[in-house]
């Protein structure tokens, strides 16, 4: 039956497939409307705006391939905020992505209320809004911050250490930090995604010889919640790959010798500070370029969950 | 069993730590001002007060217009901003995931993309976009871009393709619209998904102190005022530990009631097919 519907789509023309489809349209239209305004189109004048120089005063000025070839070739803070922007994206990456799913599980045991209140412990830090407050008083660099009080009261340093001020510690503090304040996005839609696994597949897979609970874990809810794993991995693309915040909270703008710097902060520099959008706007695309590689490599490898 | 010891034991340690800015929000609030500029800090509050708030409703009732202004445009726009996103995010979300038709792999494509482009960047374009349509320092400038946000529907797609095609076939074949089966088979299924949506998109709503678009004061949402009742130095800070506090309170409350639904619909019904 299958095969002979497929004979029939093939000979409609493009035309009328668009007119039997009339109602799905429908249902896009209110979406995909509003989305081509405020999200298509600022796009594409980005993009646009990477071939020009525009300070935002003046109209901006058509300048070819200038912007990519001094941020390739001649912007040496760039191949650090490159560097570090990597860093973030192979190590909080993954790490964060697997705790997220981890709790999501261990959390899902739990009776409702119970459950409920765990999730907000977990969330908290990208619920409550003050996140870096947490760290500077932890982080700050004399014998008051928490941290170094606690290393010199167990003898284990002899005089404090300035934490966001010395280059070879930033990079792993941050690291810290950007997985303690990533389990959001695809922690809760996890949470969700185990909440519509079908149940009777538990019963169906005990049957078929499922023993423990990694095995039913990597055989039944994984694959079931496939459609949740590539949004979660989505999310973490786009969440690691754009780390800024914390770096000019916790580290500042620039930071000592750039050693925090991100792509997003080094975007941010140009696009606010030195009001240079043409410039920030390739920053931004090839950014673009980089998430959209690495998310085609993430969405191979989920492929194969399961197997 | 020692592994699930030390599976628990992980969870403790990671939680006292996740836990850490809740604490300080709560503690902060309730700590007279000399607590507050004690050096070096202390996270717990040893005399609790609640003169921060009594001192924050004093002023609350000084501000440039009334104050039930603000709480009614907040109401507004972040109510707004999320059940229309909600709405038409999910509208959109179900044909891409269980319909065939021409140009929906391009769609869909643009919509996970375009969370990958930076939004810094395209915050100008926006403006110019939003002036040119006329809904400058209008709720619309707030409310309308939120709807098109891309990752709503990416969530939503991804529940609903999860959806057994069964599910929606013997509703077909019974004689349900789409419509009808959208309404009555595919939300309630996916519920799960739009109230983790909805708090997303609250707690980004409820962030938005909308200072690009809205210039008229009578427009500006609560988030605006009380930084503004806050922003008074070193005189303010207790006032300014209350204003955080309820910045923070309000999303979390929404976000455990959304929690708690979350889990008492599917414990009770599970998938139904």
């Amino acid at each position: 039956m299958t095969a002979g519907r497929k004979n029939i789509v093939k000979q409609d023309t493009l035309g009328r497939r668009i007119w039997k489809a009339r109602t799905s349209y429908a249902l896009m239209a209110p979406y995909f409307i509003l989305f081509f305004f405020f999200t298509v189109l600022p796009v594409l004048m980005s993009v646009g705006l990477s071939f020009t120089y525009f300070n935002m005063l003046e109209p901006p000025v058509f300048v070819g391939w200038e912007n990519y070839v001094k941020l390739l070739l001649e912007d040496d803070i760039f191949v650090i905020a490159l560097k570090n922007t990597l860093l973030f994206a192979v190590i909080t990456g993954p790490i964060s992505y697997f705790l997220c799913l981890l709790f999501a599980w261990i959390i899902n045991e739990f009776k409702p209320k119970m459950r409920a209140f765990l999730t907000l412990i977990f969330y908290a830090p990208s619920i409550t809004g003050n996140a870096y407050v947490v760290w500077n008083l932890i982080l700050t660099g004399d014998r008051y911050g928490y941290l170094n009080g606690l290393l010199l009261k167990l003898d284990i340093i002899n005089e404090p250490i300035l934490w966001m001020k010395t280059e070879n510690l930033i990079m792993p503090v941050l690291i810290v930090v950007q997985l303690w304040l990533s389990l959001g996005t695809g922690f809760l839609a996890f949470l969700a995604g185990l909440q519509t696994v079908d149940r009777s597949m538990y019963e169906a897979a005990a049957i078929d010889g499922v023993k423990n609970r990694w095995q039913e874990l990597w055989f039944v809810t994984l694959p079931a919640m496939k459609p949740q794993l590539m949004f979660g991995a989505v999310m973490q693309i786009t969440m690691s790959f754009a780390v800024a915040d914390i770096s000019i909270n916790l580290a500042g703008n620039p930071s000592v010798n750039y050693a925090g710097a991100t792509i997003v902060t080094h975007l941010l520099d140009y696009g606010s500070t030195r009001l240079d959008m043409g410039y920030a706007s390739a920053i931004a695309t090839i950014l673009f370029l980089l998430m959209v590689g690495t998310n085609k490599l993430v969405h191979r490898l989920l492929r194969r969950v399961g197997n | 069993m020692a592994g699930n010891a030390l599976l628990f034991l992980l969870m403790i340690i990671c939680g006292i730590f996740m836990v850490l800015p809740l604490v300080m929000v709560i503690n902060n609030a309730l700590k007279p001002i000399d607590e507050i500029f004690q050096f070096p800090p202390r996270i717990f509050v040893r005399n609790p007060t609640l003169s921060n708030f009594s001192d924050l409703f004093v002023l609350m009732n000084d501000t440039w217009v009334p104050f039930s202004r603000y709480i009614l445009n907040t109401v507004i726009i972040t109510l707004g901003g999320m059940i229309g996103h909600v709405i038409i995010a999910s509208l959109a979300a179900y044909p891409l995931a269980k319909h065939e038709f021409p140009g929906k792999n391009i769609l869909f494509a643009m919509v996970v993309l375009s969370m990958m482009f930076s939004w810094t960047v395209t915050q100008i374009p926006q403006y110019v976009i939003i002036s040119w349509l006329g809904i400058n320092n209008t709720y619309a400038a707030l409310v309308l871009p939120a709807w098109a946000f891309g990752m709503g529907l990416y969530l939503m797609k991804q529940f609903m393709e999860q959806l057994p095609t069964s599910l929606i076939e013997s509703a077909r074949i019974a004689g349900a619209s789409k419509w009808r089966i959208f309404w009555s088979i595919i939300m309630p299924n996916v519920k799960p998904a739009w109230l983790t949506l909805a708090i997303f998109q609250f707690q980004q709503m409820w962030g938005n102190t909308g200072s690009l678009f809205l210039r008229n004061e009578e427009l500006k949402p609560l988030q605006y005022s009380l930084l503004q009742i806050s922003a008074g130095g070193v005189a303010r800070a207790g006032v300014a530990a209350a204003v955080t506090f309820i910045i923070a309170a309000v999303p979390i409350i929404f976000f455990l009631v959304c929690q708690s639904s979350i889990m008492e619909t599917m414990t009770t019904s599970g998938m139904k097919e």
